[in-house]
């Protein structure tokens, strides 16, 4: 690990490192926060995180706007399609599902 | 929309994803987590939406509009038990958006970049693009075992582990071509290992058998999450980084969480082949389990039940397959209705999915604080009158904590053998997915209810309700 970490720091750009910086410790927050949830809402945990990992279409997002019929485009929205199905659907699954938990 | 304020929006919306993440610790936070979730989204969407770098809103709304509305179809339609399906096929595509995004990301002209910055970026692109294909199939694929389109059964292919190191060679073999070519002329070797990576993912996860489908989609999960967070590197966004890394970790702690459950390396189930039957050559000495299986029908069951004061309900994944779930929750009121202490104990994997069984039964309006994890409800089983075991097998098997020999010796399991009775319902005198003997079905103090969960439980829960309605004071009198 050690070794890894100052592979990167003598070969990496800073550009790199800062948004590694951001990945790491974001990992670490993940790390903290998931422990947290309850065994019982695992299922949900499954679907929000899915929901919000369509932010991928983001990237699509800063694709479409060249020449509709370059291909830059084409799979830009491509990916916007697929992860806007993803975004609603996990984000309403996941209402509908607990709005089940009840007392 | 300047730079500036939609790296304030992205800030705002990370922060958004995290307290999302936090609201599911419990449930009654939970639903105002999701919200902050939605609200994260529309903040990340909008800003991005409005900064200058998108132009052509033609083109966004004709394909966010449709993607929105078959989403919001899809997931308003799906049955609960058929959740382990969505679950697995919204990682698809998830994996088919990193591959699509960091292709197009390649094509983009002239990025600006030199030098160990344009190295790291096709790196970047690389790994992203074969962590999505190996997503985007593998999900597929589960989801076709799930919906069991593929056979369950794992794919044993003759060197299929030669098979998978040949690919991931061949993937790093492309991958120093792909960092050699200059331009777009890399293209090819990035889409001859998007091939390879898409095989990998479809053999990977054909080699796993079904009841493991819980590490599978935890580990899906996690990979999902790591393609998102490629693709932030590649993007040099912060928020897909943060994002990624959020659900990268939460997959990686709930494969950790099954596999622990499984008492099974995560290396071992990712190589996969358990469950082939193979586990079948028993050892002969003595430890056979001895003895004949009692059985018993509805009726004794229901007085069973009666006479108890306090159940405990050992659910697993046959409950789901039986859709047993609405009646055995229905007997679950009756039975508190008349002052027993009706609990049920959950195994962490049963079901097909992290959490599955919490899930089905509130959707039975089954009350939450009634559904209790296996490490808090294992000790209570010695002051238990009543196990009903409902579709599990391996998770209530007594030889994973007494036979060190057994397949599945040291994997945690609701020790429901302690309660006074046990009554197990179950088809036949099958052995569960790990093809091993059960010796509970030949203690003392176990007795079989063969059939159909569903018609069991439904002629259980008309007895129940006949002598209920006749007088309330009938069942509670008779303790």
């Amino acid at each position: 690990m050690g070794a890894a970490l100052l592979g990167i720091g003598i070969a990496a750009p800073p550009s790199f490192l800062t948004h590694f910086t951001v990945f790491v410790l974001a990992c670490f927050v993940g790390w903290q926060v998931i422990w947290n949830v309850a065994p019982a809402l695992h299922t949900p945990l499954m679907s929000v995180t899915n929901a919000i990992s369509g932010i991928i279409i983001l990237g699509g997002m800063l694709q479409i706007s060249g020449p509709l019929s370059s291909p830059t485009t084409i799979l830009g929205a491509i990916a916007i399609f697929v992860g806007t199905i993803n975004i609603a659907g996990g984000f309403l699954v996941s209402q509908r599902m607990l709005q089940m938990f009840r007392r | 929309m300047t730079n500036s304020l939609v790296t304030v929006a992205y800030i705002a919306a990370s922060a958004l994803f995290i307290l999302s993440l936090a609201g599911l610790s419990n449930q009654e936070t939970a639903r105002k987590g999701n919200v902050y979730g939605i609200l994260g989204m529309v903040i990340a969407l909008g800003a991005t939406a409005l900064s200058a770098e998108v132009t052509s809103y033609s083109t966004l709304l004709a394909v966010v509009v449709p993607g929105a509305i078959l989403g919001a179809i899809v997931a308003s339609r799906v049955a609960m038990t058929s959740m382990p399906e969505l679950v697995a096929i919204l990682h698809s595509f998830v994996g088919l958006a990193a591959v699509l995004v960091g292709i197009a990301n390649y094509l983009q002209p002239e990025s600006g970049l030199s030098g160990a910055e344009e190295s790291i970026h096709h790196i970047e692109i690389y790994l992203g693009v074969f962590i999505g294909a190996i997503t985007f199939t593998g999900s597929i694929v589960a989801f076709g075992k799930l919906r069991a389109i593929i056979s369950s059964k794992p794919l044993m292919l003759p060197a299929r582990h030669g098979l998978n190191i040949a690919m991931l060679v061949g993937s790093v073999v492309l991958g120093a071509q792909f960092m050699r070519a200059t331009g777009t002329s890399g293209l090819q070797p990035l889409l001859i290992m998007t091939g390879i990576a898409s095989l990998l993912g479809i053999h990977l996860v054909a080699a796993i058998g079904g009841a493991d489908m819980p590490v599978v989609i935890s580990m899906l999960n996690s990979y999902s999450g790591w393609a998102a967070a490629a693709a932030g590197f590649m993007l040099g966004n912060d928020l897909l980084i943060i994002t990624g890394a959020l659900v990268g970790s939460s997959g990686a702690i709930l494969s950790y969480i099954m596999c622990k459950a499984m008492n099974r390396g995560f290396i071992s189930v990712i190589l996969g082949g358990f469950g082939t039957g193979t586990a079948t050559s028993k050892p002969k000495d003595g430890s056979e389990p001895v003895g004949e299986a009692t059985p018993i029908d509805v009726d004794e069951t229901v007085e069973l039940l009666r006479n108890a004061k306090s159940v405990i309900i050992a659910p697993g994944y046959g409950m789901a397959v039986a859709q047993a779930q609405h009646a055995v929750a229905q007997i679950t009121k009756i039975l508190r209705d008349c002052g027993t202490n009706v609990r049920f104990g959950i195994h962490p994997v049963a079901g097909r999915l992290p959490g599955h069984m919490n899930v089905l039964l509130a959707e039975a309006n089954v009350p939450y604080d009634i559904v209790l994890e296996m490490d808090e409800i294992n000790e209570d089983f010695t002051e238990t009158d009543l196990v009903l075991v409902i579709g599990a097998n391996d998770t209530v098997n007594p030889s994973a904590l007494d036979d060190p020999s057994s397949p599945i010796a040291g994997m945690p399991v609701l020790e429901v053998w302690n309660a006074e009775n046990v009554v197990v319902m179950k088809r036949s005198m099958a052995s569960g997915y790990a093809g091993v003997d059960n010796p509970l079905f030949y203690k003392d103090n176990t007795q079989m209810l063969f059939g159909d969960a569903r018609q069991n439980v439904d002629a259980i829960l008309g007895q129940l309700a006949a002598l209920s309605s006749k007088s309330g004071a009938v069942l509670t009198s008779t303790r």
